[in-house]
This record gives structure tokens, C-alpha cells and sequence, in this order.
């Protein structure tokens, strides 16, 4: 096991046999935060840029925005068209991906470590990040790829169900906005070039890099990114969402099969109650097979082939849901066992013996989270974009041990009121 | 069975395995072979157990009990209940996995490594002891049909799908769709399934692939300790069954509530049997990397970038199964565009593949981007297991995929244009078109206009 340092300040060592992963810290000259692990086995490089730029810094009628500024981005930049961006990056066997979600916008890239194949993939990488062109009659063509997948979206119950649930628990916060093919159809060149210029920045970076490299050459990787953009500031938040009433809200289609949301705003990220409601919602519906909302809905009545339940923290409060999809004419009966199995454990919350093979389950895993290269960066990214405690993944399985009945019935009973919850249902009778 | 695989996992198998031992394997006496890769970057393991069986094993009238069954594999045992068996993976911080496609059934664990032997005592009791009981069997048959519900009835690139597989297909059992046909599935019983495990769930048609941070001389005893005691039988014959040869174009359209039209073009096409001796499956492969490898490809750069006829285009082709092979072209067509005119485009870029070849640049690229995707399939544990089981299961020893990665790299641009010209023919051909129907039987609202 490597020895559990960080720049800022040394981790408690009691937990190295299970954990054993070393994420270093610094904030580069530039201004960005920036987190590293090294691992050399194997001959690649992951970095991975975030930044506070995601749907829910959309201004008000330009949903999609931020989505289509990183999709853009490496369709053109600096002296290099889109097509000299891709053929030179599989030149090398590199890959540029990326993401945007409700909170992050995401670029990835993941190379050979050699340094005849990374720097080159890192220039490209540079450019794209600094000098994105944003080119008009590129911006129009993605545009109308945009307007096309969100009117197939439209079709599918299942996304017509998700938009719903969105926008129905956060009727007044942005995470509820949703892209329409009007928004898209809005926006300008000039709406990503400002939107890059305000979001793009160091002090909303964070950096996360992975892989065959020392500590120095991280830092001026690092560095060498960060330098490019401009300074600017973090950005700022809106208010948080507030907390709707309970409502039902059932749309038509003619799908065989329902599909079904339940659930309501619960909790944001870096919230201590979050080891309480993810060790009592492995019980819930988040144990997979063994959880009771599998067992009741699925394996004793056979209304679904999914049913689950998760929260999902966000930088704000992000939601508590159940989920599943049954034969149209049977919904109701389905929510009716739903509800039953929640309502029962928000009272009761688990027996012992239950909570006792969550946490076997939860802790025993803990080492498949971190197994490979990708799995490293995905968490040590996430640690670092939220700014959750650098000795987190060591932390991990003492905290879910901790987690007591009570603990359980009380964070369900602060974060998932039943009085408030949000159904949701497509194509039900 | 997706069609959304768009890269063929020939294209990604490791580099470095041609250098030492590992992997490592065995055979027990009862005909069941172990096969561990030792990979020690992290405390885990995973296990998986391959049946040589699959929907392609099926007979009319019970499509779909392959998959059935791998459902019912989870209902217990005398010595682990009903349910038990996720249990006990749960218990020891695993996580486990199934999936039947049309030629294995494959069982899966990822777990904390010393939990491995628990695993593989599991795996072996369920080998031969599974009770397939009536009761939980009518529950789960209903599960299965919500499960088909959501694949394929309600989704209608997959319905498509299924139903140009059922044209492409006349006589090979490839023609049944994996999850069974519904009425299949309404009139299946506990005994079909039962059956069918009596019948194909036998030591001597199981392989299990190890990887992870083990030792192989601890796995090999193990799998003695737990495997070694199962007795083998006798398998049926499987009679090779060979589609007729296509005469003519074959086509079949789908309707369903859909907002964007969807075209795909299968051509029969080649599949390895002979690692050394065929040729033609790995141009097919180069050929595909290159038409759709990566965002500048000759696909999405002419037809998405430049004409904008499609909204989005790819290939698929996978040159490794245990009956005949496909090679697919698809996409969606612009606003504005129709399906005619995608297919124009699509049949202009082969027409250019098979007049003037393909570049030696084009062809350096997609083999740089094949050496590296060995490098980074190595990242995963999963994925190591998968490709040996999977090539296993087409009956290409995993020994011989260093070599196929050769082989892949020998390739040359002349082999891609033969193959072009050879396989993209019109006799050979079927297009599936979804017709997209609106969701309330109305006229659509106008479209948003962008310009362009």
C-alpha cells in the first residue's frame, strides 16, 4: 500500500490497508485547483479539466447553453479546423471526450503517457480549452443536431418522464429548466463566446490528472493549462431551490409500458446526513437485487425488470428518486407497492440485520471503486470539483460504519417527506 | 445485441500478453476449462463462468429461454435459496452480472479478491444443482416480459432491429431475437426452462475466465476443489445450420412513435474462423475504423460535418460469432433529408471506398488508434475478462488474440478495397427504415427553423 500524503496536510494512516490511494493537492500559480495520483503501471494519462459551468448556470430562455459551448469546443480552435482536431488526436491514439451536467462542464482526455504522444495531445487539449472558435456555420449545424435529439427525446416516455420530474421539483431554480428546441434554436455565437469567457476561467477550474507522470510534470501540465485562461472568479450560485409541495403529474403515451418517478429535492453535496440516506437507501432501493423495493415490486410481483431508488447530491440540492417502468395498465398498483415499501422505511428505517449487510456490502466494495485508472479520476475529479475533504475515499468506510438505525430514520425523515413528494407518470392507465 | 456497439472488440484486444504466460489455463476432467490472467494494480477479482449456449440454440416456439434461464439462475439451490445468491455476493462487497446473447450465457462477479473462492463455490453449486421452480418461475417470467417491454416493444430503433434480423435471417436461428418472441415468452414454462438446463448447463460446456490480483496455482486448486467435482454429460449434437445464400435485396420497415427516421443497411459479411487463414474479417475491421473510427472519420466528416445529410451515421460490424455474420451501416437523416437520401450518401462513400480504396494515412491512423485502445482496454479488469470470454465463445482461443492484433496491423489498403468491392452487394443486403409515427396520431407541430 502507497503511503496516504497529500500536499496539504497528512491523512490519518489507521485506514491505509483499505484505502491506499494518495491524492495530492495544490493550487497551481494560476489560481486553479488542481489533484493528482499518480499510478504507473500502466502507460497512460488521464486529465480531466471541470469547471463550474453547467446547465445550471443557463441564463433564463438559453437553456442548452452550456451543453452546446462544450460541444463545440473542439469542433475548431486556434489554427486547427474540427477535422485536423480529430485526425491529430487519433493520430496518436488519443482520445478528447467531455461532458456537461447540471453543475460541471467536463473535457477529458485520455492519452499514451510517452512524451512524443501526450505533449502533442496536451497542445491539442490547450488549444481547445483557450481558443475555442465557435464558428457560426458550425454552431448552426450542431444546433440543428441539438433540435433533432431533443424532438426524438420528446417521443421517448422515458425522457418525457425525466424532463417532467425535473421540472416539477425544481419549478423556480434552473435545475428544473429544460432545453427546448426554441431555446436552442436562440442561441448565438456570441452567447457561447460570453459564456465561455465567464465560465472557462482558472478560479472556476478544477484539474484533475491521472497516470504514468511524476508529481513536477503534473504540475506544469497543470500549469500549462490553467495559464491560458483567463483568471477570473468562481461562479456564483443562484439561490437554492426552494421546496415544492407534493403534486402528481401524469402525461399521455402510447407506450406498453408506464414509466414512473417518484421522488423530491434532498440533499447537496458535502451534506453529513449523506452516509445516513446512502446506507439506508442501499437497503431501500439502492442494493440492487437485494434491496426491498427489488424484492417487493420486482421479485414477489414481477411488475418490473427496474425498480431502484438513489439520491443524487448536487452542488445544490439534488434529488432523492425512485424509478421504474411496469405494464401500462398495472401503474397504479405498481406506485401503490412503491410507496408502501418508502413509507415504511422513512417510519421504521432498516432492521439491524439489514443495515448490518449494508454496510458489509458498502465497505466490502469500497476497493472495486477505485480498481483502474478511469474509477481514480472519476473520484478524485468529483473530490475536487465539489471540494469534498481530500482524505474523503480514506474516510469512507468509517463513515458508513458509524451510520446507526436512528441515524438512518432521521436523515430520511429531514431529506424525503413523504407529504412532499413528486410523482411522475408516462403512459399509465 | 445493441446495435449501438460501435466499436467491434476486435478492434481493442491487449498488446502485451504475447510476452509471457499469463494468461494462464487449465483443464478439468470433466472437461470444464479455467483460464486465469493474473493483473495485481488493485486488491479485486472477477469471476465469470461462460456456457457455451445462447439464443442461437433455441428452437421455434421457446425463442428466449436462454435468457430465461439465466434469469431463473438466481432462484436458488437446496443449499442457497431463492434470492440467496445476490445476497451472499452482496455480503462479500461484490457485484454480479449476467448476459446472454446469441452465442453464450455468461455469469459474472467483481469482487474484493479474497472473496474470489466464495464466488467460484457459488458459481459451481448453481452449475448443476439450480431448482427451477414453478412459483418463483411465474413471477420471473413476468419480469422478463417487462423486461422485453422496455428493450424492444417500447423502443423503436430496437423493434426495428429485431424485425430486419427476422429478413436478414430465413433459416439461421439468428433470426430469433435474444429476449424471445412475446408469445414465446407468454406460453414458456417452468419446464422449458428446466429443460434447457438439464440439457446445456454441464461442466464440459462451461469455461471460467479469471482475472485480477490472484494467483493462478490458488485458482487452479480452487477451481479443482469447487469445479473439479461436477460431473460432465454428454452434449446434443448441434448440426451446423447455414443460411441460404441471399439472392436480392431485402427490405422491411417499421412503424412506431418516433420523432426521427432511422436507416440501416446490413450487408452478410465474413467472420473469423481461421485466425491464421482468413484474411477478409480483418480488412472488414480496418475498413470500419476508418469509415467510423473517430469524429473526422470518412462518415461523420461527409456526411454529418460536410453534407449534413445525416444527423448522425455509423458502422458495425463485429468479425467474431459462432453463426454468420453482419456488417451494418446506420444513421438518421437530417431535417429536410429523407432516408433516400442518406442512403444515397451512404452508397456514394462505399462506391469511393470500392473505386478509388482507401489512403495509406487513413489506414496508419486507424491502426495508431488501435494500439493505443490496446493500452487503455488494459485499465480494465472487466474488459480483459469479457474479450478472452468473448473470443472464446466464437471458438478463437484466447491464445490467438495477440495475434489477431497482427494480423489487424498487416492489413493493407488493398485488402480494404477487395473487401469492399467483394461485400457491399446489393444481392446480399437488407434495409430496415423506421417510419416514425407521431406519438398521438396527429399532424406534427412545424419544425423550429435553424439556418443553415
Amino acid at each position: 500500500m502507497k503511503k496516504l500524503l497529500t500536499a496539504v496536510f497528512t491523512l490519518l494512516l489507521a485506514q491505509a490497508a483499505l484505502a491506499g490511494v494518495k491524492i495530492e493537492h495544490w493550487v497551481s500559480p494560476s489560481g486553479a485547483r488542481v489533484y493528482f495520483v499518480e499510478s504507473r503501471v500502466l502507460p497512460i494519462l488521464d486529465v480531466q479539466v471541470d469547471f463550474a459551468a453547467g446547465s445550471m448556470f443557463d441564463p433564463a430562455g438559453k437553456s442548452s447553453l452550456a451543453a452546446l459551448t462544450l460541444s463545440v469546443l473542439d469542433l475548431g480552435a486556434g489554427k486547427l479546423d474540427e477535422t485536423a482536431i480529430a485526425e491529430q488526436m487519433a493520430d496518436i491514439g488519443a482520445n478528447l471526450g467531455g461532458g456537461a451536467d447540471t453543475d460541471r462542464a467536463s473535457v477529458y482526455l485520455r492519452t499514451l503517457s510517452s512524451k512524443d504522444k501526450r505533449e502533442p495531445a496536451l497542445e491539442i487539449l490547450r488549444t481547445v480549452l483557450h481558443q475555442p472558435l465557435f464558428d457560426a456555420a458550425i454552431l448552426e449545424r450542431e444546433k440543428a443536431r441539438t433540435i433533432a435529439g431533443l424532438k426524438e427525446a420528446m417521443t421517448r416516455p422515458d425522457s418525457i418522464a425525466g424532463k417532467a420530474f425535473w421540472a416539477a421539483m425544481y419549478p423556480n431554480h434552473p435545475y428544473g429548466q429544460q432545453a427546448s428546441p426554441e431555446t436552442v434554436a436562440t442561441l448565438t455565437r456570441d452567447d457561447l463566446a460570453r459564456f465561455h469567457a465567464r465560465y472557462y476561467t482558472a478560479a472556476n477550474a478544477s484539474i484533475t490528472l491521472v497516470g504514468d507522470i511524476s508529481r513536477d510534470e503534473a504540475a506544469a501540465i497543470a500549469e500549462s493549462i490553467v495559464a491560458g485562461l483567463p483568471k477570473g472568479e468562481a461562479a456564483k450560485l443562484p439561490l437554492p431551490p426552494p421546496q415544492p409541495k407534493g403534486s402528481l403529474v401524469k402525461l399521455a403515451h402510447p407506450a406498453s409500458q408506464a414509466h414512473v418517478y417518484i421522488g423530491l429535492p434532498a440533499i447537496e453535496r458535502g451534506n453529513p446526513d449523506f452516509f445516513p440516506l446512502l446506507v439506508g437507501n442501499y437497503t431501500l432501493g439502492g442494493g440492487g437485487f437485494v434491496s426491498r423495493l427489488m424484492k417487493e415490486v420486482r421479485d414477489k410481483r414481477g411488475y418490473a425488470y427496474s425498480v431502484f431508488s438513489h439520491f443524487a447530491p448536487l452542488k445544490q440540492t439534488g434529488p432523492f428518486q425512485i424509478g421504474l417502468q411496469t405494464k401500462r395498465s398495472q401503474a397504479n398498483d405498481a406506485i401503490k407497492v412503491a410507496r408502501e415499501v418508502l413509507d415504511g422505511f422513512v417510519k421504521d428505517g432498516p432492521t439491524e440485520e439489514e443495515l448490518t449487510a449494508a454496510k458489509a456490502n458498502l465497505t466490502g466494495s469500497f476497493p472495486l471503486r477505485l480498481d483502474s485508472n478511469k474509477k481514480l479520476l472519476d473520484n478524485a475529479a468529483v473530490i475536487g470539483f465539489y471540494g469534498l475533504p481530500l482524505d474523503y475515499l480514506d474516510q469512507y468506510q468509517g463513515r458508513i460504519q458509524a451510520v446507526t438505525v436512528n441515524d438512518i430514520k432521521q436523515a430520511f425523515s429531514r431529506h424525503v417527506r413523504p407529504a412532499d413528494l413528486i410523482t411522475v407518470t408516462v403512459a399509465a392507465d | 445485441m445493441r446495435l449501438q456497439q460501435l466499436i467491434p472488440f476486435l478492434l481493442v484486444p491487449w498488446l502485451l500478453t504475447a510476452a509471457h504466460a499469463n494468461p494462464y489455463e487449465m483443464t478439468l476432467k470433466n472437461g470444464m476449462r479455467v483460464i486465469v490472467k493474473e493483473d495485481r494494480r488493485a486488491p479485486t477479482a472477477v469471476q465469470m463462468v461462460w456456457y457455451r449456449v445462447g439464443s442461437v440454440d433455441e428452437v421455434d416456439g421457446t425463442s428466449g429461454v436462454a435468457h430465461v434461464l439465466e434469469h431463473m439462475m438466481f432462484k436458488g439451490t437446496p443449499s442457497v435459496g431463492p434470492g440467496e445468491f445476490n445476497k451472499r455476493v452482496a455480503a462479500a462487497g461484490g457485484r454480479d452480472n449476467a448476459f446472454t446473447s446469441r452465442d453464450y450465457t455468461a455469469y459474472c462477479q467483481q469482487v474484493p479478491k479474497e472473496k474470489l473462492e466464495e464466488m467460484m463455490q457459488l458459481e459451481a453449486d448453481r452449475m448443476r444443482h439450480l431448482n427451477v421452480d414453478a412459483k418463483e418461475f411465474e413471477q420471473e417470467i413476468k419480469v422478463v416480459m417487462e423486461e422485453r417491454r422496455m428493450r424492444t416493444d417500447d423502443n423503436p430503433q430496437s423493434k426495428l432491429f429485431e424485425q430486419m434480423t427476422a429478413v436478414a435471417f430465413q433459416a439461421h436461428p439468428y433470426r430469433r431475437p435474444i429476449i424471445g418472441w412475446m408469445n414465446d415468452l407468454e406460453t414458456m414454462t417452468a419446464a422449458d426452462a428446466k429443460a434447457w438446463y438439464d440439457t446445456w448447463y454441464v461442466p464440459n460446456n462451461a469455461y471460467a475466465v479469471i482475472t485480477g490480483d490472484v494467483d493462478h496455482h490458488a485458482v487452479f486448486a480452487l477451481a479443482e476443489k469447487y469445479y473439479g467435482p461436477l460431473e460432465g454429460r454428454a452434449l446434443p449434437v448441434r448440426k451446423a445450420q447455414t443460411e441460404p445464400t441471399q439472392e436480392g435485396v431485402r427490405k422491411v420497415s417499421v412503424k412506431a412513435p418516433a420523432e426521427l427516421p432511422v436507416l440501416i443497411m446490413g450487408y452478410k459479411a465474413p467472420v473469423l474462423r481461421d485466425v491464421e487463414k482468413d484474411s477478409e474479417p480483418y480488412a472488414l475491421d480496418m475498413l470500419s475504423a476508418i469509415l467510423d473510427g473517430h469524429d473526422a472519420a470518412r462518415f461523420n466528416k461527409k456526411l454529418v460535418r460536410e453534407n449534413k445529410v445525416a444527423l448522425s451515421v455509423g458502422i458495425d460490424y463485429d468479425g467474431t460469432a459462432r453463426g454468420p455474420g453482419m456488417l451494418y451501416l446506420h444513421g438518421s437523416p437530417s431535417e429536410g433529408k429523407t432516408v433516400a437520401d442518406l442512403e444515397a450518401a451512404l452508397r456514394a462513400e462505399i462506391a469511393h471506398v470500392q473505386k478509388d480504396g482507401v489512403s495509406e494515412q487513413e489506414l496508419k491512423r486507424a491502426k495508431a488508434q488501435l494500439l493505443a485502445s490496446q493500452v487503455y482496454k488494459l485499465d480494465s479488469m472487466f474488459g480483459q475478462a469479457m474479450e478472452i470470454g468473448q473470443n472464446e465463445s466464437a471458438g478463437i482461443p484466447y491464445q490467438k488474440i495477440s495475434r489477431m492484433l497482427e494480423k489487424l496491423q498487416q492489413v493493407t489498403a488493398a485488402e480494404i478495397q477487395a473487401v469492399a468491392q467483394k461485400y457491399f452487394n446489393d444481392d446480399a443486403l437488407t434495409i430496415g427504415v423506421l417510419d416514425p409515427q407521431p406519438l398521438d396520431g396527429k399532424a406534427r407541430r412545424p419544425a423550429v427553423a435553424t439556418r443553415h
